[in-house]
């Protein structure tokens, strides 16, 4: 069991993912959702990139002289993951833009009202194919 | 907060904070990263969305409950989780210990190249760095499937986003060489310092968005047009599976670049260089036609 | 090395490579005959591997000429060799069958990027297969999301753009989970390949880090594998992507979503861990009895036929679940069985549903009157398909749900045989009511009558609808292959 405030840094980590986590849940609006998203990514890269940290290491970059250095993994994934991460966000976006000029509206709770309209027997407004513009 | 332009904003800051702390922590690639794509792409991504979708957002009717509960409990097992964590910085760890002490010790006698982090992306996981090319080229192509046809909208000569600006159009003429400049500095100099392929194409792509933006929709689209970003980002894909498949040839696995030279040093060296162009080509490529995408639809009523 | 020893790399590489040859070329005809030929080479580097596995031994691939666990190794057991199988033979079937419904179904000048986007979600499935590196398989995961999430925007109706938003973030969600749980062990023992991860866990499996990364990573990947309750995403996404899109994420995704599941807990964390010390075992029974359940009822009660069938998918993998979650050899061989078998009917009966939009244009229940006679071929299909989605003798359907049952039974668990009966009459409601529609319901009267739909969409269909029989009937590939890969991978790597 460790001491606790040695902790402390992956707590604040924690914290950072749950308020992410917390806005890409609770939030109706979607560009909002996906803004909580990349903040609940960004804090797990915070995560693995500490995972990396090396007490009195320098950036690996190989210098004369110099023996300690930082691990080099988890900065090739967390490369890997950023790029991944605002691939996400760019596919989002788009999406929500699209969801906007086919509902007039990006707010989870309009589009459900709008969905649940259209599940009405007949299904009438959007058997039309001009219904979703692209 | 009500409006989105400052939570986009907010999140702007928050990514140049932790471009800030992976600094500190000896991250500089990552750092670079963090900046160029965090804080800089996904804002103005966020910022031309919003153009389009409107910018203030409405009072949730939702109870937080449970939400808040969900979270509670995914939090309560990360903590849970930390509780055995090896420390902040600890040698001992065993993170540090079983894999990447191979890299730094191997690297520079198997690579020539002083970047440790160059060296494990583009050849020790050179496959994963491929997907990783992929995700981005997937990524550029999902936007053309969404917002690629009809409502693209024809470009606006001079007309630009944000108003005639004549102190920023100067300082942006002066400024846009050297971005270019730096652009291909960080290419090609990703093996001894930070940077790489995927760094050059983003602040290239950068440059491009910001002289768009001042000088008007149209004139960057004279220089680099949009319906050649897709084939172009295809090709940079391409560059980098023809340098992995070539080593079939001499009956070597997927992405062994010392058939690439005599020496396997400087076959490997000649290797990173390659697969390093062709994820800048597609990086570049897809950055900005997500941003001609985005910037250059009309807002519907 | 020669071309033999490349196999595992060509069955991911040709389709990962293709899908920018679509979009340089940028022609649509054209980028459909690079699909299809990419995805029959890689099914028969598929079947070829699966032969060297059966006949050898696990086979092992050095990406980069790097030994693991420095490099990334694709590494392709039985179990793997037979899910990329499964996953290429129905990519060949679908894009064989994509051409015309395709055609109708998308805007002309978006079809080579859309063929490229589906190459990309079948290279990705096939790439998680495959691959022996745990972070390798989260990159994989994320090609294949992010290209189905634009595809499944590409149907006509407008909710298909706000599923694929519900999809996009709750997928996104799994994947953030399941990099926290690599991030957990890696940080416990230092490596990512999962060769190398099950022979280091064992030693730091009592630390409350390797519980917390095993919960995240379960529950990621449950995500994925719309395991109820966690399964919100999956109906409306499928019910309105494009007929093609949703024939191959039907057939391929949550199959791939339960190969993950059985690689991470039988392999990487191992049987005694997964299913013994944490109380996985308990919850996957339940979740996957519940799934059967909730998820059949709700599907007799839908209109849209498409829905229903999604739905009908969630119950399916609560079967598949159902069968790891016994935690025997033969439970979860019974799982690999139904997994083989469920693509097969599902791919079918999409298809098929597929063929009538094609005519029609929609598939509401009422748009089935009358199809019987009018479409008789397409409709025979899905009565086949049908069948063996209840599970009657002769069929493949019934060859899981009998070896499923022979597993619930060495147990003595004789309520969960029950379940899996009703869960069998709760299909033959929701098949019927569609049966009847299309066999005893007189059309509406001023709908035009379709004809029955072309040779090039009936033929990929029928090659899959007689599976479902051969693989009823014939059962050494499917049975065998489920038994030994069970042992297997339960019994530690050869």
């Amino acid at each position: 069991m460790s001491n606790v405030s040695d902790l402390f840094n992956y707590w604040v980590v924690v914290f950072l993912m749950m308020a992410g986590f917390y806005v890409v849940i609770a939030q109706g609006n979607l560009i909002k959702k996906l803004i909580g998203l990349s903040l609940f990514q960004a804090s797990v890269f915070i995560f693995y990139i500490s995972l990396g940290f090396v007490e009195g290491g320098i950036a690996p970059i190989l210098e004369e002289g110099v023996s300690n250095y930082a691990n080099p993994l988890p900065h090739v994934l967390i490369l890997t993951a950023i790029v991944v991460s605002v691939a996400t966000t760019a596919v989002g976006l788009a999406l929500a833009v699209r969801i906007h000029e086919a509902y007039g509206s990006i707010e989870e709770d309009d589009i459900q009202t709008l969905d649940l309209e259209a599940d009405d027997p007949d299904e009438a407004p959007s058997d039309k194919p001009e219904d979703s513009p692209r | 907060m009500r409006d989105l332009f400052a939570v986009a904003m907010m999140f702007g800051i928050y990514s140049l904070l932790t471009a800030a702390l992976f600094m500190d922590l000896d991250a500089a690639d990552v750092a670079f990263t963090e900046a160029a794509v965090g804080a800089g792409v996904t804002t103005i991504l966020l910022l031309s969305s919003l153009r389009l979708t409107g910018r203030w957002e409405r009072r949730p009717k939702h109870s937080p409950l449970l939400p808040l509960l969900v979270v509670g409990v995914t939090g309560a097992a990360l903590v849970y989780g930390t509780l055995d964590m090896p420390h902040l910085g600890d040698p001992q760890a065993p993170v540090h210990q079983h894999v990447a002490p191979h890299y730094i010790e191997n690297a520079p006698q198997e690579m020539g190249i002083p970047n440790i982090v160059t060296a494990v992306l583009a050849s020790y996981r050179g496959f994963d760095t491929l997907g990783e090319t992929l995700v981005i080229f997937t990524a550029g192509l999902s936007v053309f499937l969404l917002l690629g046809s009809r409502a693209g909208g024809r470009p606006r000569p001079g007309k630009t986003a944000i108003g005639e600006q004549p102190v920023l159009r100067l300082v942006v003429k002066v400024l846009i060489p050297f971005i270019l400049l730096f652009a291909l500095y960080v290419q090609l100099h990703g093996e001894y310092g930070a940077g790489g392929g995927f760094q050059a194409g983003v602040i290239f792509a950068t440059g491009m968005v910001l002289y768009d933006l001042v000088f008007g929709e149209g004139d960057a689209r004279l220089v680099v047009p949009a319906r050649w970003l897709p084939r172009l980002a295809a090709f940079g894909i391409l560059v980098y599976g023809s340098v992995g498949l070539y080593a079939l040839l001499h009956g070597r696995p997927f992405l062994d670049y010392t058939v690439l030279a005599e020496d396997p040093m400087v076959g490997r060296h000649l290797g990173i260089l390659l697969v390093e162009l062709g994820i800048g080509i597609c990086v570049f490529a897809v950055v900005l036609s997500i941003f001609y995408a985005l910037s250059g639809r009309r807002r519907q009523p | 090395m020669n071309l033999g020893d490349h196999l595992p790399l060509l069955a991911i590489i040709l389709p990962l490579l293709a899908a920018p040859v679509c979009v340089l070329i940028g022609r649509a005809g054209a980028a459909w005959l690079i699909a299809l030929t990419s995805s029959v080479l890689s099914l028969a580097a598929a079947a070829a591997l699966l032969q060297g596995v059966v006949q050898e031994r696990t086979v092992s691939y050095q990406l980069g000429g790097w030994a693991p666990p420095w490099g990334i190794e694709l590494r392709v057991d039985l179990l793997g060799a037979y899910v990329l199988l499964i996953v290429c033979a129905m990519a060949a079937m679908v894009m064989a069958y994509a051409r015309r419904s395709v055609i109708r179904e998308v805007e002309a000048a978006l079809i080579p990027a859309f063929y490229a986007a589906l190459l990309l979600v079948f290279a990705g499935l096939a790439g998680i297969t495959v691959t022996g590196d745990a972070f390798n398989l989260f990159v994989f995961l994320e090609i294949s999301s992010l290209a189905s999430y634009a595809l499944i925007s590409m149907g006509r109706d407008r909710r298909a753009v706000s599923a694929a938003f519900q999809y996009l973030v709750m997928g996104s969600i799994g994947a953030t989970f399941i990099l926290i749980g690599i991030g957990f062990l890696y940080l416990m023992t230092g490596t990512l390949n999962m060769q190398d991860l099950a022979q280091r866990l064992p030693a730091v499996s009592d630390t409350r880090t390797v519980r917390a990364g095993f919960a995240f990573l379960t529950v990621g990947i449950g995500l994925k594998l719309a395991l109820f309750p966690l399964h919100l995403w999956l109906p409306n996404a499928y019910a309105y992507a494009p007929s093609v899109v949703s024939a191959l994420l039907a057939a391929t995704a949550t199959k791939v979503a339960v190969y993950a599941l059985l690689r991470f807990i039988i392999d990487v964390f191992g049987a005694d861990f997964s299913l013994g010390d944490m109380p996985l075992n308990l919850l996957l029974i339940l979740l996957g009895s519940l799934g059967i359940l909730v998820a059949s009822l709700v599907a007799v009660y839908q209109d849209n036929v498409k829905r229903m069938l999604a739905y009908s998918s969630v119950a399916q993998v609560g079967y598949m679940v159902l069968g790891i979650g016994l935690a025997s050899a033969a439970g979860v061989s019974a799982a690999i069985l139904h997994l083989f078998n469920h693509a097969l009917m599902k791919g079918a009966l999409f298809l098929a549903l597929g063929a009538v939009a094609y005519q029609m244009g929609r598939v509401r229940l009422k748009d089935f009157a009358g199809l019987g006679r009018s479409m008789p071929w397409t409709m025979a299909a899905i009565v086949v398909s049908g069948l063996s989605l209840i599970g009657v003798p002769g069929t493949a359907g019934f060859i899981s749900k009998w070896y499923l049952v022979l597993a619930i039974l060495e147990q003595d668990l004789w309520p969960l045989a029950m379940l899996v009966l009703v869960g069998s009459i709760l299909a033959l409601l929701y098949m019927g009511r569609l049966v009847e529609a299309a066999y005893f319901q007189h059309p509406e009267k001023n709908t035009v009558v379709p004809r029955e739909a072309p040779l090039s969409l009936l033929l990929p269909l029928w090659v899959l609808a007689t599976a479902n029989l051969y693989f009823g009937l014939f059962t050494d590939l499917n049975v065998g292959i489920a038994q030994q890969a069970s042992s297997q991978l339960l019994e530690g790597r050869p």
